[in-house]
């Protein structure tokens, strides 16, 4: 969980503007205001500077290749299914962990 | 009836697919993006403000042009976005979509898998606001965010620019661009740049307009160290003697880019060492054929831009065709060839003039982390090579120290690996030899793999 992150800046900054309609995320059970079109990475990094820590050395990151090669944003919806946050669209509703479950995730994107 | 599939519906995919449908057959278009054009010629998302037209520039035709054709040729192809394939075996691939596993039988296969970016890591670069060059344009055009307030664009390649101006353009506040090498090396390199005059203009011009606009271009300098607490604060450069630091809030870090040659590798395609790019790359013939029923076409065989990509594409299909019982027009090959040789001729120039900073990664101090993934230092990789014993090759290395094992696979620190175990070991560059490709070629949790097929 990535506490110590200045509270309402982004790492992200919008270039234009989206029009697409507001939509509601939890990220590790606080609610994040999104809208229609943003990535879930997108949606977390336009309002925190980043997205979770390594799950080795604890570490801050952020993502790093944006376009789905590297790995390094798997987030879990519903405590289940892992997915890419820079490649998966936020949906209303959408519940999302940061770390992973205890187990093996049942599924991916 | 010929059961073809195509991966990756970017520039060469769409040409491959539109020159088949052209010849009566409906190809199977597998891509893992939810929407088609690649990485450069990306659709952005739903809902922006974002005119594309004037993002894209000078290529704002040739984007427009290839979603014309994939549109117009939509209906006739079986296009399965949001798609992954992880494996290539025999004459089956075996795909993921949203989490269901499945499979797909060909007769023919064309590759059009695209690249990535190729990075030299430096102390700092795991910090949160630390993205890939080609990341930095990729999340401007899908979804409209700068990856910072104040960017810094930093490495060796000619995107550089290109994405510094881009920001700029539409109000960022571009930091620097830090070239790391040094202009006497672009100059040497003309000649073979010379054979896409048009694209050796546009860079031209790229390097005139960020002059105007204030933007310091640094030739020859090279990140110490990436600085800051919790984020990034400032890129600590070097030039000869003097060193120095750009404040900054975000980093674009790209050493030119690299073929996904993953699933060429599952599907047979023989690899040779190439020494201008310093990358191992799948071996073809002019048309892109890799083997028995196998073709490749675009960045995914060998670097040659987007408008090599879409040649290659229709020459990949065209000799698919051929080989299929369907001869094609002499004329046409040979043009389609000139083509693909000219442009791809243009890219080894650019991969002199924005070389691989070899030296840089060789060294990488040992408490950098080398593998993001699984947070491995070079120190580690060094030390596990200096044991009686030792590893000498990058497979033996990756199984001792687990770089390259983690969540990316060796994507991301698989070159400077090699350059690492190189001066490790006092070998040449093309004796460390290749990280293999393995299926899955991305993750995939083992219960994927266990459902039948869909």
């Amino acid at each position: 969980m990535v506490k110590n992150v200045q509270a309402g800046v982004g790492q992200f900054v919008p270039a234009v503007r989206r029009h697409g309609a507001p939509i509601r995320i939890t990220v590790d059970g606080e609610a994040l205001d999104a809208r229609a079109g943003d990535s879930i990475l997108a949606a977390v990094l336009l309002r925190r500077r980043a997205l979770r820590r390594h799950e080795f050395g604890g570490e801050l990151r952020a993502g790093f290749c944006l376009m789905g090669a590297c790995q390094d944003c798997w987030v879990w919806l519903d405590r289940e299914r892992r997915v890419r946050a820079c490649t998966t669209t936020v949906t209303e509703g959408m519940r999302i962990d940061l770390d992973a479950p205890d187990e093996e995730p049942a599924s991916f994107d | 009836m010929t059961r073809v599939a195509i991966v990756g519906a970017g520039p060469a995919g769409i040409r491959a697919a539109a020159a088949l449908v052209e010849a009566g057959i409906r190809p199977v278009l597998l891509d893992e993006a939810a929407r088609p054009g690649g990485q450069g010629y990306r659709t952005p998302s739903p809902g922006l403000d974002l005119d594309m037209a004037a993002l894209m520039g000078s290529e704002a035709a040739h984007h427009a042009r290839l979603h014309g054709l994939f549109a117009a040729i939509h209906d006739r192809v079986d296009y399965r976005p949001e798609t992954l394939v992880w494996a290539v075996d025999g004459r089956t691939l075996h795909v993921a979509t949203q989490g269901r596993a499945g499979m797909v039988a060909f007769d023919a296969l064309l590759l059009a898998t695209g690249a990535t970016d190729r990075v030299v890591p430096c102390p700092g670069w795991t910090k949160p606001g630390v993205f890939t060059l080609g990341g930095a344009q990729a999340i401007l055009k899908d979804q409209g965010c700068f990856i910072g307030r104040r960017v810094a664009f930093v490495g060796s390649s000619p995107l550089l620019l290109l994405a510094a101006l881009q920001y700029q353009s539409l109000g960022a506040h571009v930091a620097a661009v830090v070239d790391t090498t040094p202009f006497g090396a672009k100059l040497a390199a003309l000649p073979d740049l010379a054979a896409s005059p048009r694209t050796l203009r546009r860079g031209i011009a790229y390097r005139t307009k960020l002059r105007a606009a204030g933007i310091p271009v640094h030739d020859g300098a090279a990140p110490v160290a990436i600085e800051g607490r919790d984020g990034v604060e400032g890129v600590r450069l070097r030039h000869g003697a003097r060193e120095w630091t750009i404040a900054c809030d975000a980093v674009a870090l790209g050493h030119g880019l690299k073929p996904e040659t993953q699933l060429a590798d599952l599907a047979g395609a023989q690899f040779a060492y190439d020494p201008v790019f310093r990358q191992w790359l799948p071996e073809t013939d002019a048309d892109g054929r890799a083997g028995p029923s196998l073709y490749l076409a675009g960045d995914g065989a060998a670097i040659g831009g987007a408008y090599a990509a879409e040649a290659s594409g229709t020459l990949a299909a065209a000799a698919l065709l051929a080989d299929h019982g369907r001869p094609q027009p002499k004329a046409t090959l040979r043009r389609l060839r000139q083509e693909v040789a000219r442009l791809r001729r243009f890219q080894r120039g650019l991969a002199r003039a924005f070389a691989w900073p070899a030296g840089q990664a060789a060294a990488l101090p040992d408490d950098a982390t080398l593998c993001r993934c699984e947070g491995i230092t070079a120190g580690e990789v060094r030390r596990a090579m200096a044991q009686p014993l030792g590893p000498r090759e990058v497979n033996r290395v990756k199984a001792i120290t687990r770089v390259g094992m983690g969540r990316c696979q060796g994507r991301i620190c698989g070159p400077a690996l090699a350059d690492i175990v190189a001066a490790a070991a006092g070998l040449d560059h093309a004796a460390v030899g290749r990280l293999r490709g393995q299926a899955p070629v991305k993750p995939i949790p083992l219960v994927l793999g266990a459902e039948p097929a869909g």
